[in-house]
């Protein structure tokens, strides 16, 4: 299947998410979890004699399911962050948004105690 | 008019130089400093109250331990995995949490909390009967009659999916343009179902939610066949959405937050399945030089 590409590219990209990742946390990317793994699977299913490695193909395909996973996660939090997580606006900005202010009536409303 | 004028530019000015700031704090009184609060804001977030994320090796499978304590389910059961590579992402995604917590981008962690505790006391025939009900309505069965351009678009792009199916499963799919749907024969579905009875609970779990998102079952086998990569299998689903948006125009806010989030939630699912599915066991061959 040529769309899955090729496994370099799918390595580069998985190291690029987890160095975003770990640069929230601080930590440099080589000390997490998923690091050592994904290093441990590329590394096993490099050395099989085979060309048509069902298995390699299998671990090429959810390495590139993760990527897809890592990146779709984060443009989405970050296309959240953007767009949809401010909640409403109070009235004064809603006024303001036309140029108008709210009264400012120094007795209070009469209705109000 | 031009007081009014510099006001509203100031005003617009003050809107987009406002910092962004967290859930309001409810003590402070009555309409508060300009700009500063909100109205309405969004339920406050449970904050990261942990440092490290590790993995242990339990009896059950694998287990992820938050500082020292033990992640578990909604339901209080402990969280335990299977497979190492499940226990690494799960880990992966708690660890990636900053400052709060947002348990909507923690896909993988979710498909483990429902398989754990399955809440919809599902059994194994039921979840099977849930998926294959989605082919009664399968996305790339039904067909629009115009405009000529998205028929022709759905032709090429659905069709080979539908006859690889069609071949590797030995079923008849057809497609329709009518509203009933497609004419699917009952030997199909009994296929179908044999076939999905091979899959355990957990991985079963993943499918449906798949078959859910993608609202395809066709697209569902594709994906776990590893026919189709999961951009693919979501660009498939959206084809119409996909066809309006080079016609009419891309809204980043709508489209692209749709699209990511169903590219996140496709992708752990499709991942969730093959990792709950698989074994992997490791030969060692002498190297004879």
């Amino acid at each position: 299947m040529a769309a899955l590409g090729s496994p370099a590219r799918t390595w580069r990209g998985l190291l690029r998410e987890l160095r975003y990742l770990s640069a929230a946390t601080g930590r440099p990317y080589r000390d997490t979890a998923a690091y050592r793994y994904l290093v441990k699977a590329f590394r096993a299913h490099r050395v099989t004699g085979e060309q048509l490695c069902r298995a390699q193909h299998e671990l090429h395909f959810q390495a590139a399911a993760y990527l897809c996973l890592l990146r779709s996660v984060r443009e989405h939090v970050a296309l959240h962050r953007e767009f949809h997580g401010q909640g409403e606006r109070s009235v004064e900005e809603s006024a303001g948004l036309v140029g108008l202010q709210l009264p400012r009536q120094p007795g209070g409303k009469g209705w109000e105690p | 008019m031009w007081r009014s004028c510099l006001q509203l530019r100031d005003w617009g000015r003050h809107l987009l130089k406002r910092p962004l700031h967290g859930p309001i704090d409810p003590l402070v009184p009555g309409p508060s400093p300009e700009l500063r609060a909100r109205a309405y804001a969004p339920p406050a977030e449970r904050k990261r109250f942990y440092q490290n994320v590790s993995i242990t090796q339990g009896e059950g499978g694998f287990e992820i331990n938050l500082d020292h304590r033990k992640l578990k389910t909604p339901q209080a059961k402990l969280f335990t995995v299977p497979s190492e590579a499940l226990a690494t992402a799960v880990a992966t995604e708690w660890d990636s949490q900053q400052d709060t917590i947002k348990f909507y981008t923690m896909h993988l962690t979710t498909l483990c909390n429902t398989s754990l505790d399955n809440p919809t006391q599902r059994s194994k025939d039921q979840l099977i009967q849930a998926a294959l009900k989605f082919l009664d309505t399968d996305t790339i069965c039904y067909r629009v009659e115009e405009p000529e351009t998205l028929v022709e678009l759905q032709k090429n792009e659905w069709d080979p999916i539908i006859e690889w199916a069609e071949k590797r499963y030995g079923v008849e799919i057809g497609t329709s343009t009518s509203i009933m749907g497609p004419n699917i024969p009952a030997k199909t579905y009994e296929a179908l179902a044999s076939h999905l009875a091979s899959y355990n609970m957990w991985a079963l779990q993943g499918i449906e939610f798949v078959v859910a998102q993608l609202k395809s079952m066709v697209l569902t086998l594709g994906l776990i066949d590893l026919r189709l990569t999961v951009e693919q299998a979501v660009l498939l689903s959206r084809l119409e959405e996909e066809y309006q948006i080079q016609k009419w125009g891309n809204i980043e806010w709508a489209h692209d937050y749709e699209l990511q989030e169903l590219r996140a939630r496709a992708a752990a699912g499709a991942l969730f399945v093959h990792l709950c599915s698989e074994s992997t066991t490791v030969k060692h061959k002498l190297l004879q030089e």
